[in-house]
């Protein structure tokens, strides 16, 4: 095996009340893709935090090239020849790409003055280089987030990384934009490069890695190679427990409709187009899965299915009746279920207990209120009963939902939405930032919800979850659906490509 | 290279973050206002508005405003939001009224270069306050800002003997040959130090922020701060020395008005400019140039008005004509507030974990 190039042993991180990582060790080799598998909070990003300088570990100590090194700041990281590429992009949106990637190591010209031609030359020569394709004179706030992430990548480059940490780099992008950076990757490694690889998607990490490490609450539970790994065995290592990936389920027997959508146009925050006259239906008993690269328009849809947001044009009815300008009280009643993609800001309260949670769109009603005043009791009964029910991991009713983890927070959302006679459930980004393993219990509940004649209207990201528990789905590109699918014969592939906006061939 | 290559390149370099429109507008003008006073239009109601009398006063004006804004420019670039350019004027101007007075038995220009001095440094003691309130106690920004016009306003007063008078200021002075040119010369080529000063500065200021090392640190901390400390950039430090400068720049203004334009400190001298001068960065869409150009607006309006008055043009009421330059404020204001942007990340403490 080739030399070591980044050694990190014993690393111990504390945080108020949590381990972070206990006695963590690692090491990467040059020239090797190294996976770093693991949970939402199994230490991943700490670890790495720790390594690029952000975080003190508690104890223990990081070697590159065999040599200890004392990591103060990203600065001490980046002069050991450490590039990082954080999940959420360090990109300062109005300045020019050149500008991004020259932003502290500066190259200044006689005059004093920063001697932007001669910076624009060697981002352009490096990423030619490299194959990363990106105008140097492009304002970043104007690119997609696959250039965006080029740039990151250059950025790193420029300064001379010699090992690479990539935090959750696919979790923003299209089926081809992944392969276009597992092009990159490969290509990094062929000269000589080393990367680290933080995912938790088991098929990529199969796919590019050449070694893997799992985490899991701190703890590194094991090491493998792909040829000796499958997506289940990963999936067990990451839990802990056998895990259940794909989630039984029967033929859809679609009945009337419930959801009916119109012509339906809205505007986003910036007042353009979001929404473009899109038209669908959602029968009683299944799931219509809207696939789509995040920012097309799917949060605008959402909003105004759960009217939270104004109508622009169009229409659309629940259960036969025109709910187009109803009131979200008004659809709570008629019936509507709604999973926020952005839970802390729509669906639960933060400082509030899960019992008062738990009763958030019902409150007013028998038995939890009578005669205008709260009963708690029934309050209480009720919150143990769902606690039960969804497995909703807490301490007891009277914690405050804000200090749950994601995944409980996630369970106790859906324990509410789901835990009354509903007719309409709207789930978007229902496992976002969620661990496997309720993952796998919120995916089964919805499919459970299906087989009870529930329409559900499913948005994700995830082309693993819109595969999965779809019976149609339909795919949408800046504002419109551009094709609707049969989920039983559709493949990832086609569906990567509608989520480019490619459709028979030809861009739209 | 040859010298016409260089001169050249170097116009193309100004043209680069300069708008064409604006450069030719500039210069239709800067030609209008020679034209004017040159020929036989002087005689007519043009020169009521561009005769250099109104131009003077229209640049005096706007001297204090530019140089308030820049101050705002150097602290809401790096993403800190200064509310008490008001205080850091006022302070200033009392500082420099206290040297002055105190140094009275020394020559003329030493004193005033003296003064010169302590109203930088009472500016940028209140801006280095302002930055410790909201980095290091992480004070909200607006709250700081105001605390320090309170602080100014009461302490100035307090201490302000109104026996104290000053005599002698800065008196103007002509650059060689630059200052024979018809009209521009009189107006621009032929004033006191400070408006020499801030004219040099709008342009430094302005090729640094853009073109510099320093500028482009700043801006990248004022609107992404973590993306800056993810490369090595310390971004507190960057906010202590941008707001300490900008204090000084603002304290500088008050010097101004001391030293050059009035020659005694008055209570409340500053009398709302630090405001308008925050209308003024916002105006300029956060570039010294941009904000020259709208303080010089503002300044004009206010000449304009004087002119207007003195004329007898207009019998309208003088306390509804004293209103127009806030009018145009409000309008300008409200017709451009839109359009421009801010630093993201100004208002926000910025922590590392």
């Amino acid at each position: 095996m080739t030399e070591v190039v980044l050694e990190a042993r014993g690393i111990t991180k504390r945080f108020p009340g949590v381990l972070a990582n206990d006695n963590v060790s690692l090491s990467l080799h040059k020239g090797e893709i190294l996976a770093l598998l693991g949970e939402n909070g199994a230490g991943k990003s700490t670890l790495m935090n720790v390594v690029y300088g952000l975080y003190h570990p508690d104890e223990g100590e990081v070697y590159v090239r065999g040599e200890a090194i004392q990591l103060n700041s990203p600065r001490d990281a980046i002069d050991a020849g450490i590039g990082m590429v954080h999940q959420h992009f360090q990109l300062v949106q109005p300045m020019t790409v050149c500008e991004n990637i020259i932003l502290g190591a500066e190259i200044v010209g006689r005059n004093g003055l920063i001697d932007i031609d001669k910076a624009r030359r060697r981002v352009i020569d490096l990423s030619e280089r490299y194959g990363l394709e990106v105008d140097p004179d492009a304002i970043i706030e104007e690119l997609p987030v696959g250039v965006q992430q080029r740039v990151e990548i250059l950025k790193a480059l420029y300064r001379n990384a010699e090992i690479l940490i990539l935090d959750e780099p696919t979790a923003v992008l299209t089926p081809q934009e992944i392969n276009d950076l597992f092009r990159v990757m490969n290509g990094l490694t062929e000269r000589g490069h080393s990367i680290i690889f933080i995912s938790h998607k088991l098929k990529e990490v199969l796919e590019i890695s050449h070694r893997i490490v799992v985490m899991r609450s701190g703890h590194k539970v094991g090491e493998t190679v792909p040829a000796e790994a499958t997506e289940e065995s990963l999936a067990e290592m990451m839990v802990g427990r056998e895990v259940i990936l794909q989630v039984p389920k029967g033929k859809a027997e679609p009945g009337k409709v419930v959801l009916s959508v119109e012509s339906l146009s809205a505007r986003d925050d910036a007042h353009s187009l979001a929404v473009q006259d899109v038209s669908l239906q959602v029968r009683a008993g299944e799931i219509l899965g809207v696939a789509g690269v995040q920012g097309n328009g799917q949060t605008e849809f959402v909003e105004v299915l759960t009217g939270l947001r104004k109508v622009e044009s169009g229409s659309f009815s629940l259960n036969g009746k025109d709910v187009t300008h109803a009131s979200v009280r008004h659809l709570v009643e008629g019936g509507l279920a709604h999973i926020p993609e952005n839970r802390h800001r729509y669906g639960m309260i933060d400082s509030f207990p899960l019992s008062e949670n738990l009763v958030l769109n019902t409150y007013q009603h028998e038995p939890f209120s009578r005669h205008g005043i709260r009963d708690y009791e029934a309050i209480a009964e009720n919150a143990n009963q769902l606690v039960q029910e969804f497995d909703v991991r807490t301490p007891g009713i009277s914690t405050l939902a804000g200090t749950l983890s994601g995944g409980n927070q996630q369970k106790l959302v859906v324990a509410r939405e789901l835990g009354r006679e509903i007719h309409l459930l709207i789930a978007a980004q229902p496992t976002r930032g969620v661990d496997v393993g309720s993952i796998e219990f919120i995916h089964s509940q919805i499919v459970a919800q299906r087989d009870r004649g529930v329409a559900v209207l499913l948005v994700s990201a995830e082309l693993d979850e819109i595969m999965s528990l779809s019976d149609r789905i339909a795919v949408m590109y800046e504002g419109r659906i551009i094709d609707t699918l049969d989920a039983t014969r559709a493949t990832r592939e086609q569906i990567g490509l509608l989520m480019a906006g490619v459709k028979n061939g030809a861009t739209r | 290279m040859s010298l016409h290559e260089q001169a050249s390149t170097t116009l193309l370099k100004i043209a680069r973050f300069t708008s064409k429109g604006s450069v030719i507008a500039v210069i239709l003008m800067l030609v209008a206002i020679v034209v004017v006073n040159t020929t036989s239009l002087s005689e007519g109601w043009m020169s009521l508005f561009l005769d250099t009398s109104v131009l003077n006063f229209a640049l005096r004006a706007a001297v204090p405003l530019a140089l308030g804004a820049m101050c705002g420019i150097l602290c809401e670039r790096s993403g800190i939001i200064n509310i008490g350019i008001e205080g850091m004027i006022l302070a200033g101007a009392f500082g420099a009224f206290v040297v002055k007075i105190s140094t009275a038995s020394l020559p003329l220009w030493m004193s005033l270069i003296l003064a010169t001095v302590a109203g930088l440094a009472s500016g940028a003691l209140l801006g280095l306050l302002h930055a410790l309130l909201c980095i290091r106690f992480k004070v909200n920004q607006i709250i700081s800002g105001t605390a320090i016009v309170t602080l100014a306003t009461g302490l100035t007063t307090f201490l302000f003997n109104p026996s104290w008078s000053s005599s002698g200021k800065f008196s103007q002075f002509a650059i060689p040959l630059l200052s024979k040119i018809p009209a521009l010369g009189e107006v621009i080529f032929t004033n006191g130090p400070i408006t020499f000063i801030t004219l040099a500065l709008v342009i430094f200021l302005q090729v640094m922020l853009f073109r510099s090392k320093w500028g482009l640190r700043t801006r990248a901390i004022g609107e992404h701060p973590r993306a800056a400390d993810t490369v090595g950039i310390n971004v507190n430090k960057r906010r202590y020395i941008n707001t300490t400068l900008g204090g000084a720049v603002a304290g500088l203004a008050g010097a101004f008005l001391v030293l050059e334009a009035v020659g005694q400190f008055t209570e409340g001298m500053s009398s709302g400019r630090g405001y308008i001068a925050l209308a003024v960065m916002i105006f300029g869409n956060w570039s010294p140039i941009g904000a020259f150009g709208a303080a010089l607006l503002f300044g004009y309006m206010q000449g304009l008005l004087n002119s207007l008055l003195l004329a007898g043009v207009t019998t309208f009421p003088r306390q509804f004509l004293s209103m127009l330059p806030y009018v145009v404020t409000i309008a300008v204001l409200a017709g451009f507030v839109g359009k421009t942007r801010a630093p993201a990340a100004e208002g926000e403490v910025y922590e590392t974990e």
